[in-house]
């Protein structure tokens, strides 16, 4: 996965690419040709007493060097570009398949793993890259001029070269490989952390209302600990890496004064040769070694590409049309032909055989206990879920064949938990239609009677909202929920229990006021309270996923066993009269 | 705004593309602390300092074996060279008698150099000699190695240990924080300080803590070797070495906004994301992916812009180490070369020496690079302290009190609050709870209903003004003391991940089976349970998306129902509850309530009917109260929302 990943992402940078490649060429030329040099000011000034020479000689290397660096900092400079392009990009592309994907494979990975995914393991990837541009491009050229320049010198004491480089490739290649696993275990393990990091912080008001601090803190303990423990066991064969080594460079050049003495013994060989040889060979093995640098970094990164990569060949159950309906539709009716659903691999379906027609202008209710299926139903209107059989048609059009920004366009959905944006009152508003005029806000928190306490926050429309709406209360998120609803003006309204939190007066109010601004668009409401769907224009009792009754209240009233179970629990019989 | 930050107002956060908050633009300040920020990363060692001492005496072992080896192979070396040398003379005569030969043809050089030899002539290479070196050599090579193995392996300990600690620290941190802070920080950026940077530190630390170590023990050496070597020399070499920190700070100052941008950038992207990921839905059907992308690619680019930079000026440390280190090679050649003409130092010590200062490159190299990664690490480290530094909830009374006898009244004297200094919210509230008694409170959207239970478990602090349980003022009680009489079900429901199970024991871990079987079964749990095919092992996933959100509240109501509170606090907690089942919780709860105090706020007539008392509230005020006969008697505020529930849709039905 890692390799497929990096060519992908790799390959349209393949300018700067070769920009490191040719500078780090060079700058490694460079490096291959000092030790020549060096030689050189040796034998020929020092010993010699020569200080011009040592001068002139010494200007060139100088002169290299200063090359070299340079070569060194514009191939930085490329590496560090490609490197954070492909960091950027593949943050990118998680982030965007994310956007894609339905409800059901956000739940399937969990927002915190797919929020690991996109920081930390494109974090790990995006270092081996930058380590690759800065390091490791320049270590098979270090290695493989070194073999040159090292047989040049003695054909005969190469087989030194075949011999420990294998060695140390096998060491490092085993450390490596008993590492991958350990990665693996470490990067869903700072899942783990993250999750219940995150718990924490959303339900911090039931851990402090529960005196559960001290319980939390064990359990973060025990995440913190398990994660510890693989950063300890992974740490200690990296502890291995850098010891073995150096063991086989040195034991290397051991073995080369030692052989190399028999052949200079017996003639074959020069001093000077035998030098020459072992600097090469320690040429060979540094560049060996900083490879091994890079590989301690290559098994998590795999770990990490494979998580990436997961996300981004994960197509979402809820696919978009090839050949979109462009068709406007405007009228929001709705209508579902015998629709079922059920998660995958469940034995009981959540929805089962579910007909029915809401027209515009009217208001469908649907009400049924916990558990019944309704916000499953809900779901399949925008197409947050598909439906497993059956249709769902929006102004007669399949809304799976609709392009889903005009279906999205006509709904305007308020959901169960009434979710707020971090940001202000206005930006929240504006999130349906950001060129909405300020009268047009005001003209939607009126009906969603939320003029009141917004006028009295603070900054008005522009006072804060923290993230998720914590910082106002829940009747008052969900008047905003309905507010930044109504400010779409969709032709197919959604109340998913967006009344529960409201106190009775201003539930009365807003359902008055939104019967007379929202004409004409059709209206689908979920709820518990009987008192507000009575005046719906059809209703609908769902029970274990089946309609089991449809009619206006005095209908229903009449005919259905449930429904009068639903009105009696709550509206005494003089009430209901 | 709570507890310590009485006066606080929320800080402005930036919106929509980061506006002019945006991370390039980081007060100055931030820089200024990372010396003090470096410090006290180290400092965060200071537990380990036993382990760090038997690192520095491993290293320092290992270093000093890997200093000693060139020199037992340039012994060989020598060994090699003298027997071919040895071999090249004719056998039987001595060394003495060849060098004076040599001198009497003139040839002085070769004379001085021989003279400096062990030789014996006319024999080749002495290879028992030549083996015992290479032993002693392989021998300290080995043991080098094994030291700088256990050096890294404890060094291992070392950093994860205090690793572990930070993110102790910080959980430790989270949980005294007051909720205000909560209420201003995306959670995403809270979290990306505990893994993102977190983890940089931890890595920065591994990698460069070991190499520092190393690096600068080599440096040491060598320079040592260098001074016994020639005192002349080994200054030049000491040149460098201010040299190398002035470079060094030039380019850290440039590159340590960078990373502090970098790590900043990292974490408002990962709110971002945690956002978005968490609104998921709403962002498809408000048709905002468009506008959510773009802010993204924003705030992703400036992320790019910034870690470029840090990476890109970082990574010049390296090539110009390595420049330095070039440069003292040319300089030691060229005054070698000139002492060696004059006659002042033997070729072999220059040569010696010349060798040394190629050994003193890399370590410095080495050192540039980890000065990067530091650099790095420190900027995480600073996110970290950040927050580690902000104010917490006022300490809990050193000698608290505590109600001899929980009967739970509940008293409050003309008890002030606000959130915003100057915003009023609850103003000299006066209100008895007798022990026993169900209160409701009723009152439109933003009357201070959830405020007053805030306020009764002390989330926030009162301005003014005493809250009593039992006669104790609860300020003067401590807060886990406090939390633990009152019970609570909230309008959001909230449920770890874990099973069923465990979720209803969270507030008394204690519980048996039983217990929990019996709170589950009177709170209606217990029906849908069954249903579910692991039943109570049925492990709730972070979303809570394998069961409604009617029946994530009825759990919350069993976890309540089990903890067996003395008072007990219902905010809106049956809204998702369909109205059947809320019946019978209902039956269940007034068997709950009879014992103890409770608070109820809803909207449903049924559960307010009952109640023996209702405060109906307005603007902070309580402007009625009694029970439902009186109140509709009195024709006040409670009578009008009483008639609008139930005259409204009729009035609509016209």
């Amino acid at each position: 996965m890692l390799r497929s990943l990096l060519v992908r992402y790799l390959r349209p940078y393949w300018q700067p690419l070769l920009g490191v490649f040719v500078f780090q060429l060079a700058q490694s030329i460079a490096s291959l040709f000092l030790p020549t040099l060096n030689a050189d000011i040796i034998d020929e000034g020092v010993a010699t007493g020569d200080t011009g020479y040592i001068l002139r000689v010494g200007a060139l290397m100088l002169l290299i060097t200063l090359a070299q660096i340079l070569c060194a900092i514009v191939a930085v400079y490329f590496g560090a570009k490609v490197a954070m392009k492909v960091g950027r990009d593949l943050r990118g592309d998680v982030f965007s398949r994310v956007g894609e994907f339905s409800e059901q494979e956000v739940t399937r990975f969990g927002a915190p793993s797919l929020i690991t995914r996109s920081t930390n393991d494109v974090q790990q990837v995006q270092m081996l890259v930058l380590t690759t541009c800065t390091l490791l491009v320049s270590a098979p050229i270090l290695s493989i001029g070194g073999v040159i320049m090292a047989i040049r010198q003695d054909v005969q004491l190469s087989w030194l070269i075949a011999v420990s480089v294998p060695i140390l490739l096998i060491a490092v290649g085993f450390i490596v490989v008993k590492m991958v696993p350990l990665f693996r275990k470490m990067q869903t393990r700072i899942d783990t952390v993250n999750r219940v990091l995150r718990e924490q912080l959303t339900g911090i008001r039931v851990v402090r209302a529960f005196v559960r601090e001290d319980v939390e803190i064990a359990r973060f303990a025990t995440a913190n600990q398990d994660v510890t423990d693989v950063a300890l066991s992974s740490g200690r064969l990296m502890a291995l890496m850098f010891p073995i080594v150096m063991l086989v460079l040195n034991v290397s050049s051991v073995a080369v004064i030692w052989f190399g003495a028999f052949r200079i013994e017996d003639g074959s060989m020069q001093v000077g040769t035998l030098i020459a040889f072992l600097s090469y060979l320690m040429q060979i093995l540094m560049a060996v070694m900083m490879a091994t640098f890079m590989a301690v970094m290559i098994p998590r990164a795999a770990v990490s590409a494979d998580r990436i990569g997961d996300v981004l060949a994960t197509e979402s159950s809820v696919v978009p049309p090839a050949e979109p309906v462009n068709a406007t539709v405007g009228q929001g009716e709705l209508e579902l032909l015998d629709v079922g659903f059920a998660y995958p691999g469940a034995e009981q379906p959540v929805l089962q055989n579910v007909s029915f027609i809401a027209r515009h202008g009217q208001t469908t209710a649907i009400i049924g206990s916990t558990g019944s299926g309704k916000t499953t139903l809900i779901n399949l209107l925008p197409r947050l879920f598909d439906a497993t059989s059956g249709s769902v048609l929006v102004d007669g059009f399949n809304v799976r064949e609709l392009n889903p920004d005009l279906l999205w366009g006509q709904i305007g959905l308020v959901p169960q938990k009434p979710y707020l944006f971090s940001g202000t009152v206005r930006s929240n508003l504006l999130y349906g239609k950001p060129d909405a005029t300020e009268e047009e806000l005001w003209q939607a928190l009126t009906t969603a009677q939320a003029r009141d306490f917004v006028t009295e926050m603070d900054g008005g429309l522009d006072a804060m909202i923290s993230q998720g709406g914590t910082n106002v209360s829940g009747g008052q998120r969900q008047r905003l929920a309905i507010a930044r609803a109504l400010v779409k003006r969709p032709a197919l309204y959604i109340f998913d229990d967006s009344f529960s939190a409201l106190d009775l007066a201003t539930d009365a109010r807003l359902r008055l006021a939104l019967k007379q601004s929202a004409t004409g668009a059709t209206m689908i409401v979920v709820a518990q309270r009987v008192s507000s769907i009575i005046d719906a224009d059809q209703i609908l009792v769902l029970e274990d996923g089946r309609i089991v009754g449809r009619g206006t209240h005095e209908q229903l009233l009449d005919t259905n066993t449930t429904y009068q179970e639903i009105v009696s629990s709550q509206l005494t019989a003089e009430e209901t009269a | 705004m709570s507890e310590t930050h009485a006066d606080d107002k929320p800080a402005p956060r930036p919106q929509r593309g980061g506006g002019p908050f945006g991370g390039m633009s980081l007060p100055a300040e931030k820089s200024l602390n990372f010396t003090a920020s470096g410090k006290r990363l180290l400092g965060k060692l200071s537990p380990e300092r036993l382990w760090l001492f038997i690192v520095l005496v491993l290293a320092v072992i290992s270093v000093s074996f890997a200093v000693l080896g060139p020199r037992l192979l340039g012994e060989g070396t020598n060994l090699i060279f003298s027997g071919v040398v040895s071999k090249s003379l004719p056998s039987g005569s001595s060394q003495a008698e060849v060098i004076a030969g040599l001198r009497a043809a003139g040839n002085t050089a070769q004379a001085d150099m021989l003279s400096g030899m062990t030789l014996t002539p006319g024999f080749g290479i002495d290879f028992a000699m030549l083996s015992s070196v290479l032993f002693w050599a392989l021998a300290l090579y080995v043991l080098s190695s094994v030291f700088s193995w256990m050096q890294a392996y404890v060094l291992n300990g070392v950093v994860q240990r205090t690793v572990y600690r930070l993110r102790e620290e910080i959980e430790a941190k989270i949980n005294r924080l007051p909720l205000s802070y909560f209420d201003k920080k995306p959670r995403g950026e809270l979290l990306s300080r505990v893994t993102n940077d977190v983890d940089n530190i931890s890595q920065s630390l591994q990698q460069s803590l070991s190499q520092v170590v190393t690096s600068l023990l080599t440096v040491i050496g060598v320079i040592v070797m260098m001074l016994l070597l020639s005192p002349l020399l080994a200054l030049i070499a000491l040149v460098t070495v201010p040299l190398t920190l002035v470079i060094t700070a030039f380019i850290a100052k440039r590159s340590q906004k960078l990373f502090v941008a970098q790590w900043t950038n990292t974490g408002e992207l990962n709110g971002q994301i945690e956002e978005t990921f968490t609104g998921h839905a709403l962002v498809k059907v408000f048709g905002r992916q468009k506008e959510v992308d773009a802010r993204f690619t924003a705030k992703n680019n400036e992320l790019y812009e910034a870690s470029f930079g840090a990476q890109f000026i970082s990574g010049m440390i390296m090539p110009a180490m390595t420049f330095i280190g070039n440069l003292v090679y040319v300089a030691i050649a060229v005054v070698g070369g000139l002492r060696v003409a004059s006659g002042a130092m033997q070729l072999g010590d220059v040569q010696a020496f010349i060798q040394y200062s190629r050994q003193f490159t890399q370590p410095l190299a080495q050192l540039g690079s980890m000065a990067n990664l530091l650099q790095s690490g420190v900027a995480s480290a600073e996110r970290v302290f950040d927050l580690l530094d902000a104010a917490e909830q006022s300490e809990d009374p050193d000698h608290a009190d505590a109600p001899a006898e929980v009967r739970g009244r509940l008293v409050f004297e003309n008890v002030s609050f606000r959130y915003t200094e100057d915003k009023p919210l609850i103003e000299q509230l006066s209100l008895v709870a007798e022990p026993g008694q169900t209160i409701a409170i009723v009152g439109p959207t933003g009357a201070g209903k959830t405020t007053l239970v805030n306020l009764m478990m002390r989330f926030y602090e009162i301005h003014s003004g005493r809250i009593l349980l039992d006669g104790v003022d609860v300020a003067t009680m401590t807060r886990h003391d406090l939390r633990s009489r009152m019970g609570m079900v909230l309008q959001d429901t909230w449920l770890f991940g874990g099973t069923i199970r465990d979720n209803i024991a969270y507030g008394r871990p204690d519980a048996t089976e039983q217990d929990i079987l019996a709170a589950a079964t009177a709170t209606y749990v217990d029906r849908f349970v069954h249903s579910l095919p692991d039943g109570y092992d049925t492990v709730l996933d972070d979303q809570g998306s394998n069961v409604s959100a009617g029946e994530m509240q009825l759990l919350t109501i069993a976890r309540a129902f089990l903890a067996q509170p003395s008072v007990l606090i219902l905010d809106e907690a049956t809204s998702s509850v369909d109205t059947r089942t809320e019946v019978l919780v209902q039956k269940a709860m007034s068997a709950l309530r009879a014992e103890r105090t409770s608070f109820v706020i809803a909207h449903r007539l049924s559960t307010i009917r009952d109640a023996d008392l209702i405060l109906v509230m307005e603007s902070g005020r309580i402007v009625e109260q009694g029970s439902h006969v009186e109140l509709l008697a009195a024709n006040g505020a409670y009578q009008a929302l009483y008639a609008a529930q139930f005259a409204a849709p009729i009035a609509d039905e016209v």
